[in-house]
């Protein structure tokens, strides 16, 4: 099912699918290692709308609210 | 001559790499965006002299703030390019890779960090790469210098690679997949130790318990090692130093040259606190009473750079910083600022628009004493008890707190969020730490003993001239009747934009209470930065940026000296 990286809890893993975003912000993400069939772990979600810390490749990336928002992913586990 | 560039993702280990090859000590740390600015080095490779160029960190050639825009830019002039691979993460640094071989220019890269992804179960067929690159490609450990000559030997084979053409931005994440599926092996690994500190350290409730012992551990550890230093080491020195100054004072009898170098005596004494000659206080304020604590500091900010903290911090406090206009790499111009605000004010270009990096240096400016003030605010009210300490600190956190709100609702622009890497914790190298502590100690040894003595100086002049009484009756009626200070503490004012540290020592002889020291301290770090950081705040917010930068300054110093005034001794 299609949900953005918002919606994990931490501990939850999910596939990037695509994103909603512009050109400019998808590269951004990409080059830092999050593109389409990157499989993530949220590894925490900071209260009072934080940013949210995922874990891909074995690295630790923090992200806004925002970001994460324009990040859909399938839920794996 | 010809020109080599360094070019890589932000920590990656360009600057350990630069300075192996150059033998130029530049500032190294485990966080992205250490490297701010260019630095530049001359060495013989190739059998000629070449310029080696230290570009900051990049993860690609379309930049996002101002720091890859240099990166960026930089590549025009390089004549060849030494990319800089991080080998635990080859996948998402052959981007850039690609990126600077499509320019067609002559390309080798060094796989740097080789040792840690030996350790992380990574292995990388460095000929296969190469063969797909059609550059030369040499494993490299940048802080042992590990790699480093083959990679300087191999410097005459790199040239522009005839595998990688011009591609489309599909196309080039296409072929770095196929690379890194081609090249790489990855063994299992199981959670360690370290897993586990570097997951608890980023969550929410167990990273801010940490955050704060890791802020109490390095504010004491601070203040024992300087106190130690400055009790069992430099304070003795003087004690030996004495008897030579009581002498060439006798021999300089009364007059005008005693003044400027032995100062006023106080009972036939000398007070190296009070007597403000170059070699009394001119030597005692920077050498006693701020050394030890500027080691104590750098040495701990080298500690927690290296590490690898200060991003896990920069997330945890991202949420307030965000309220402030900036994002959690904001603290990292807090934390180098409490150093010297020189590189505080150059650390806020890593954020991204002119908006955030507006504000960050202004607070940073007006609420955050460097360390060589800091010391003093200690030597000065400590003697009169810790709360008055407290007080100037809480007031300048409040004023950051208060004017960083005001700011993010009234300058136009945008605040873009966080988006940072988190480095692996990494040990503390030793010699890493170590040089890069006595670099910065040097660096403020170097640059603030000329302005001090030319501080001291000036005051000999021109309160021989009667300017600075002039000045005093001048600001009386704002320094009395607004702040609640006495007149003559105009002078010290003056005297701040040179240097704050010799500043808050001017106040002193003043005879002024415990509270009117607070009130004066607090002012001295609001009103207006030191000449040094003035420069550097100039040219980075433009002159339009620092005359409002100025404006917010000296509106929030009268306001806040008034405010702390009726509070702190009533009407």
């Amino acid at each position: 099912m299609e949900k953005t990286l918002l919606d994990l809890r931490p501990g939850m893993c999910g596939t990037v699918t695509r994103f909603a975003g512009a050109p400019g912000f998808m590269q951004k993400l990409r080059t830092i290692g999050i593109r389409e069939g990157k499989t993530l772990t949220v590894v925490a979600r900071h209260p009072l709308s934080g940013p949210v810390v995922v874990g891909i490749g074995g690295r630790e990336v923090t992200l806004g609210r925002g970001m994460a928002q324009r990040i859909m992913v399938d839920v794996t586990s | 001559m010809k020109t080599v560039v360094l070019m890589g993702n932000p920590n990656v280990g360009k600057s350990g790499v630069f300075s192996r090859l150059t033998g130029t000590r530049v500032i190294i740390s485990n966080y992205p965006g250490t490297t701010v600015d260019v630095s530049r080095g001359v060495t013989r490779l190739l059998e000629s002299d070449v310029e080696v160029i230290d570009a900051p960190g990049t993860y690609s050639l379309s930049p996002t703030c101002p720091v890859e825009e240099v990166a960026a830019g930089i590549l025009e002039d390089a004549d060849l390019v030494i990319n800089v691979v991080d080998s635990t993460n080859l996948e998402r640094n052959l981007y850039l890779t690609l990126e600077i071989l499509e320019r067609g220019i002559p390309v080798a890269v060094a796989l740097n960090l080789w040792d840690e992804a030996g350790h992380q179960g990574i292995t990388i067929d460095v000929e296969a790469l190469e063969r797909l690159l059609g550059v030369p490609v040499v494993p490299t450990v940048g802080l042992a210098g590990q790699g480093i000559r083959e990679l300087v030997e191999r410097l005459d084979e790199a040239r522009p690679s005839e595998t990688i053409r011009p591609m489309s931005e599909e196309e080039r994440w296409a072929t770095v997949g196929r690379i890194t599926g081609e090249v790489q092996t990855i063994a299992h690994r199981h959670h360690t130790l370290r897993d586990r500190i570097a997951e608890a350290s980023i969550k929410p409730a167990s990273g801010l318990i940490i955050a704060f012992g890791v802020m109490a551990v390095t504010f004491l550890a601070v203040v024992a090692i300087g106190e130690g230093l400055a009790e069992y080491i430099l304070e003795p020195l003087f004690d030996l130093y004495t008897p030579f100054a009581m002498q060439l004072s006798e021999f300089l009898g009364p007059g005008i040259l005693h003044d400027i170098l032995i100062g006023h005596l106080i009972d036939g004494e000398i007070d190296y606190e009070q007597a403000m000659g170059l070699l009394t206080t001119g030597l005692f304020v920077p050498f006693a009473m701020i050394l030890p604590y500027i080691v104590a500091f750098y040495l701990m900010l080298s500690i927690l750079e290296d590490t690898g903290y200060l991003p896990r911090l920069a997330t945890l406090v991202d949420t307030f910083f965000h309220r402030l206009g900036m994002h959690g790499h904001g603290i990292i111009s807090v934390f180098l600022g409490l150093g010297c605000n020189v590189p505080g004010a150059l650390a806020t270009r890593v954020l991204e628009t002119k908006k955030q990096r507006f504000i960050a240096a202004t607070l940073m400016s007006i609420s955050v004493p460097c360390m060589a003030q800091i010391a003093m605010v200690f030597g000065v009210l400590g003697p009169f008890g810790m709360h008055y300490i407290v007080m100037v600190f809480a007031t300048l956190m409040a004023v950051y707190i208060v004017v960083g709100l005001i700011l993010s609702r009234v300058i136009p622009g945008e605040c873009p969020e966080i988006f940072l890497e988190i480095p692996p914790y990494r040990m503390p190298n030793a010699r890493v730490t170590a040089s890069k502590t006595w670099m910065r100690v040097r660096g403020f040894v170097g640059e603030a003993i000329p302005y001090l003595f030319l501080g001291i100086l000036l005051v000999n002049l021109l309160y021989t001239a009667g300017f600075l009484g002039w000045l005093a009756r001048v600001f009386a009626p704002l320094m009395e009747v607004w702040l609640g200070l006495p007149a003559e503490a105009t002078a010290a004012l003056l005297v701040g934009f040179l240097r704050k540290d010799l500043a808050v020592g001017m106040l002193v002889p003043l005879g002024m209470t415990p509270v009117q020291l607070v009130i004066a301290v607090t002012m001295l770090s609001i009103y207006f930065p030191c000449v040094a950081t003035f420069v550097v705040l100039l040219k980075e917010l433009g002159a339009r940026g620092m005359a409002a930068a100025v404006g917010v300054m000296v509106t929030t110093a009268l306001i806040v000296g008034g405010l702390l005034r009726m509070v702190l001794i009533g009407f």
